[in-house]
Formats: C-alpha cells, sequence, structure tokens
C-alpha cells in the first residue's frame, strides 16, 4: 500500500468501486473521516451509500481501492477492529420475546470494555422501557434499541446507515440529540442520510453522493461554494405602482412576477432600491434576502450528476 | 480459546429466546411427546415384528419418538430458527460483532443439542415406565450416548445446510417438512416398517440418515443389535451438511 493514513484518521476510503454485474454502484470514491468528527454521507436513494457504509462496515467486498477503518481492512473481519466500532444498519432486528436489558445485556458481553447496560439504555431514553418485550416497541423505539446495541461495546467509531428513516418529527429531534451527545463524548460517527436537514444539523464534514460518485465535499456552511455564492435579493412590486426610475440592478424577472437581483455584497443594490422606494412610497408585496441553502445546493448539485448521466 | 466462550453465550441467550416463544417451544420441545402419546393410544395395544423379536408397538414408538424428538429439536427447529433470524437481520447484526460467525453457529447447534438430549431424556423416561422400553445400560449405554451425539449434532448441521436453499423465513417450513416428513413415515419412525418392507423403502433408509439413527435408538430402547454403520451413515450426512453449510450459508436475507 503506497499510503497509509495518519493516526488522526478514523477511516480512510481511496478510489473505491464496487459493481454488482455490470452495474456500477459506487465509481471511485475517495475520502477521509477524522477521529472525533462526525461525517455524513449524503445522497438520494440509490446513490451508493449503503453500499459505501456496508463495505466500511465489512459486509460487503469491494471490487477495487483501498479502506482502511481504524487501521484495520474491513473486508478480513478482524475481530480487533469490530470491538472497536458499532453498527446501526437499516434493517436488523432483535429476538422480539427479550427484553431490552436483555438484549443489551447480550450484545455488550461480547465486547471487550463495554459500557453498563443502564447507562446505555438511558443514553437512547428507553430507560422506561428497559423491562418490556421488544415486540412491545414502537418503531422508532426499536431503532433506538439499534442505537443501543450500537454502543454496548463502547465503539469508538460508529455506523449510521440512515438513522431516522421513517421516524416522525419529534422522534428524529430525539435522535439528533443522541448523536449529538455522541459526538460530545468524543466519538467518530459516520453518518449517511437522505435529509438536508440532517446533516446539516449533525455533520461537521458532508459528502454528497450521486450516482456512485463524490460530487461535493465541504462542511455544511461552505459545501458547493454556499459561503461565497451571490447572495439573492428577490422582491415584487405591488400592480398599478409606477415603476419608473427603479433604478437599474441588473434584475431579472422570474417566472411568479418577482424580481431577483444577485449580488456577493447585497448591501449596495438593496440600499438602492429601499431608498427608491422610500421616496416614492412604495411598498414592496414581496422582498427577500437569501443565501443559496444546503437543500438548493444539494438539489443543484445531484441534479447536475443526474444529467449529466443521462 | 474465546469463540467457544462467545459460543456458549449464545447458546445461553438462544435458550433464553427459545423458551419465550410459545411457538418454537411447542413446536420443538411439546410436538414430539404429544405425537408419542397419540401413536401409542392409537396403535399401541397391537404387536409389531421388529429386529428385536416381536413386542406391543407402544414399545416401537419410544425409540421412534426419541429419533422424531432429536430431528424437530435439531434438524426442524435450527432450519427454521436460523432462516427466520436471517431475514429479520438477527444473523447479519452478528457479523457486525465481534464474535466469529462460526461461534454463532456453534452456540445455536450446542442448545438445539441440549434440547434434543433432554427430550430423548423424557421420551426414554416415558418408555421405561410406562411403555416396557428398556434403558440401555453399559457398552449399550456408551453406544446410545455417541450415536445421540453424533445423530443430534449432524442433524443440526443439516438444518443448518438446508437454510442455504429456503429463500424466505416463509417458505422454511414448508421445505422443512417436505424434506423430512417423508423420510419420517419410510424410516420406521412413524410407522413400524415390519421385518419385510419393499425394497424402494429400504433403498430409501439405507441412502438417508434417518433410519440409521432409528436403528441406533431401537439397539437402544429395544435391545436390537446396535451397528457402527448406522452411526457412521449418520456422521457422513452430518459432514456433507457441515460441508455445504460452510460453503453456502448465507448472513443476509436474499433480495
Amino acid at each position: 500500500m503506497s499510503w497509509v493514513p495518519t493516526s488522526e484518521t478514523a477511516l480512510a476510503v481511496r478510489d473505491l468501486h464496487k459493481s454488482y454485474g455490470t452495474f456500477e454502484a459506487v465509481r471511485g470514491i475517495s475520502f477521509d473521516v477524522n477521529r472525533g468528527e462526525v461525517f455524513a454521507l449524503l445522497g438520494p436513494n440509490g446513490a451508493g451509500k449503503t453500499t459505501t457504509v456496508e463495505i466500511l462496515e465489512g459486509f460487503r467486498v469491494r471490487s477495487r481501492g483501498t479502506v482502511v477503518v481504524l487501521g484495520h481492512d474491513p473486508q478480513k473481519h478482524d475481530a480487533q477492529m469490530k470491538q472497536r466500532i458499532g453498527i446501526v444498519l437499516q434493517s436488523t432486528g432483535v429476538d422480539p420475546f427479550l427484553t431490552v436489558r436483555e438484549t443489551i445485556e447480550f450484545y455488550r458481553g461480547l465486547y471487550p470494555a463495554p459500557r453498563e447496560t443502564d447507562e446505555v439504555i438511558g443514553l437512547v431514553g428507553l430507560s422506561e422501557k428497559r423491562d418490556q418485550k421488544v415486540t412491545k416497541l414502537s418503531g422508532g423505539q426499536k431503532r433506538r434499541l439499534d442505537v443501543a446495541i450500537a454502543l454496548a461495546g463502547d465503539p469508538e467509531l460508529l455506523f449510521l446507515d440512515e438513522p431516522t428513516t421513517g421516524f416522525d418529527p419529534s422522534a428524529r429531534r430525539h435522535a439528533w440529540e443522541i448523536i449529538k451527545n455522541l459526538a460530545t463524548l468524543g466519538k467518530t460517527v459516520f453518518l449517511t442520510t437522505h435529509f438536508m436537514d440532517e446533516a446539516q444539523y449533525l455533520a461537521d464534514r458532508v459528502a454528497i453522493i450521486a450516482r456512485g460518485e463524490i460530487v461535493a465535499e465541504g462542511t455544511p456552511d461552505t459545501l458547493g461554494g454556499r459561503d461565497t455564492a451571490k447572495t439573492r435579493i428577490r422582491f415584487r412590486l405591488p400592480a398599478g405602482v409606477d415603476a419608473t426610475g427603479l433604478p437599474d440592478l441588473g434584475q431579472r424577472a422570474t417566472p411568479d412576477g418577482t424580481s431577483v437581483v444577485e449580488a456577493s455584497d447585497p448591501a449596495p443594490p438593496l440600499h438602492e432600491l429601499t431608498r427608491w422606494a422610500v421616496d416614492r412610497g412604495v411598498r414592496f408585496e414581496v422582498l427577500e434576502v437569501s443565501r443559496p441553502t444546503l437543500e438548493d445546493v444539494y438539489l443543484e448539485i445531484t441534479g447536475d450528476a443526474l444529467e449529466a448521466k443521462s | 480459546m474465546s469463540g467457544i466462550r462467545f459460543a456458549l453465550r449464545q447458546a445461553v441467550y438462544t435458550n433464553k429466546a427459545f423458551w419465550r416463544n410459545p411457538a418454537s417451544a411447542f413446536f420443538t420441545f411439546a410436538f414430539p411427546l404429544m405425537f408419542l402419546v397419540i401413536f401409542t393410544t392409537l396403535f399401541g395395544n397391537s404387536d409389531t415384528p421388529t429386529a428385536a423379536g416381536t413386542i406391543k408397538t407402544s414399545t416401537f414408538y419410544i425409540p421412534g419418538m426419541a429419533t422424531f424428538a432429536v430431528i424437530s429439536a435439531c434438524y426442524t427447529n435450527i432450519a427454521i430458527s436460523v432462516a427466520y433470524a436471517r431475514d429479520e437481520g438477527i444473523l447479519k447484526r452478528t457479523r457486525g460483532t465481534p464474535m466469529p460467525g462460526w461461534s454463532y453457529l456453534l452456540g445455536r447447534v450446542l442448545h438445539a443439542m441440549v434440547i434434543a438430549v433432554v427430550l430423548v431424556v423424557i421420551v426414554g423416561a416415558f418408555g421405561k415406565f410406562i411403555y416396557d422400553a428398556q434403558l440401555p445400560t453399559g457398552t449399550p449405554l456408551v453406544q446410545f450416548l455417541i450415536a445421540l451425539v453424533v445423530g443430534s449434532g449432524a442433524f443440526a448441521a443439516l438444518g443448518l445446510a438446508l437454510t442455504c436453499v429456503i429463500p424466505n423465513a416463509d417458505a422454511s417450513p414448508a421445505i422443512v417438512n417436505a424434506s423430512i416428513l417423508p423420510l419420517l413415515f419410510l424410516s420406521d419412525v412413524f410407522i413400524p416398517l415390519g421385518r419385510d418392507p419393499a425394497a424402494w423403502v429400504n433403498a430409501i433408509g439405507v441412502i438417508f440418515p434417518v433410519r440409521h439413527f432409528a436403528n441406533a435408538m431401537q439397539a437402544a430402547f429395544l435391545g436390537a443389535p446396535f451397528s457402527w454403520s448406522d452411526v457412521l451413515v449418520v456422521a457422513l450426512w452430518g459432514i456433507g451438511g457441515l460441508l455445504v453449510a460452510a460453503r453456502y450459508f448465507r448472513w443476509e436475507p436474499r433480495h
């Protein structure tokens, strides 16, 4: 191996490829995740997220490339690696007739230095359900049990594959708080999601994957040039207002009848626009100033990637 | 040897889950005992010719139900419950822990073997105190214990092998029963074959492991002649099952 990750790197991927028959699910992706970082792999369904995370966890064999997880090659099924990772898969069950407590007791017993059972149950907010059988849990509670099982071995690195899919909004909020807590415990978290807000809220760094390729990478604030992107001023005058003398700010009309001005520094055009309106006594029907959201960036990037391939 | 420790832990956990699940506890544990009562009640008063001479049919069913108990606890139980665990993603989750795959499977097999032994002891006790069967002592006891361990291990291995062709948990009871019920009828287990069964029935008995295992149980409980070749055939099937499972076992559901 010509390249060796540093000790600060929890997880390193270089030129990873995975094909199923003639279908290339992952087409040469590379990224690093540092220790203590929350890293999100964000992308639409079918983009290659689960394939990637399952290669990192050791469930799938890669076609090509290098993968190092805590210094190990995951496809060798090293017990030493498994002792230090926790996995929340998209769909995994447990024996339905055992209680929450018994389930955690069993899984923690498979690790050399596990966390206390009650502590783990408390971390995911299932303390009241600790003596309930798994069959009695709701879908969201089962998912929390999945997280608790993944935490039982006190892992350094946690994999979460779409942890909140199918959650109602309050359950999602709750799950987010749990994941935030993990980050404060110093855990490294590798998360896949197709929710922009989830990546934005949880991740220190985000990579966007589309059609098996990473199309953008960065912090949620800088991703896709969000921090340097032009600010957009959008406005509409009431019908019948005399627009003579309206300063020429390079505005263009949009189909919904509003006008849009884009500027790196929005203060001068905004000043001119509002001064004109105040002088004339005109009230705007619409006046908005906005930066592109992560969602805008995501839709633009993944949309481009889709078009480029078709 | 931490792999063995994992296996024992898995066996204890499987046991706990087994008794909590009414379906598994009933079909695996109560079924053979229920069949024993039904068969002996329906057919028990007639006489039947066996390799151990002519005996009461109720006595015949002691080794028969011991055989059925081992097959039910090991082959049927393992094939159905492992296929279920695979569909539920329990197997996949296990693969993500430090426990080696072989430890998990060994734990399941050990648990099934313990259940089988407990069932055989119960059937034997029924036989001794109610149905005129004998209990093996001395050399036959050693032969019986070896046959029991080999048989339960072999049928457990065959159960694991069968999961390789079970597409999903819904299909498993049908596949398991289709593979084993005809053999139970044709192998001197459910129905006494008498002294002169049809040639093709004998051929099936020679090829498949069920009748060989039933012979070993008849030697123990009826005093019929014991033959190591019966144990050997059962062991060979078990090794075959192990090889198939080692090569084709799937930890994840088929999509």
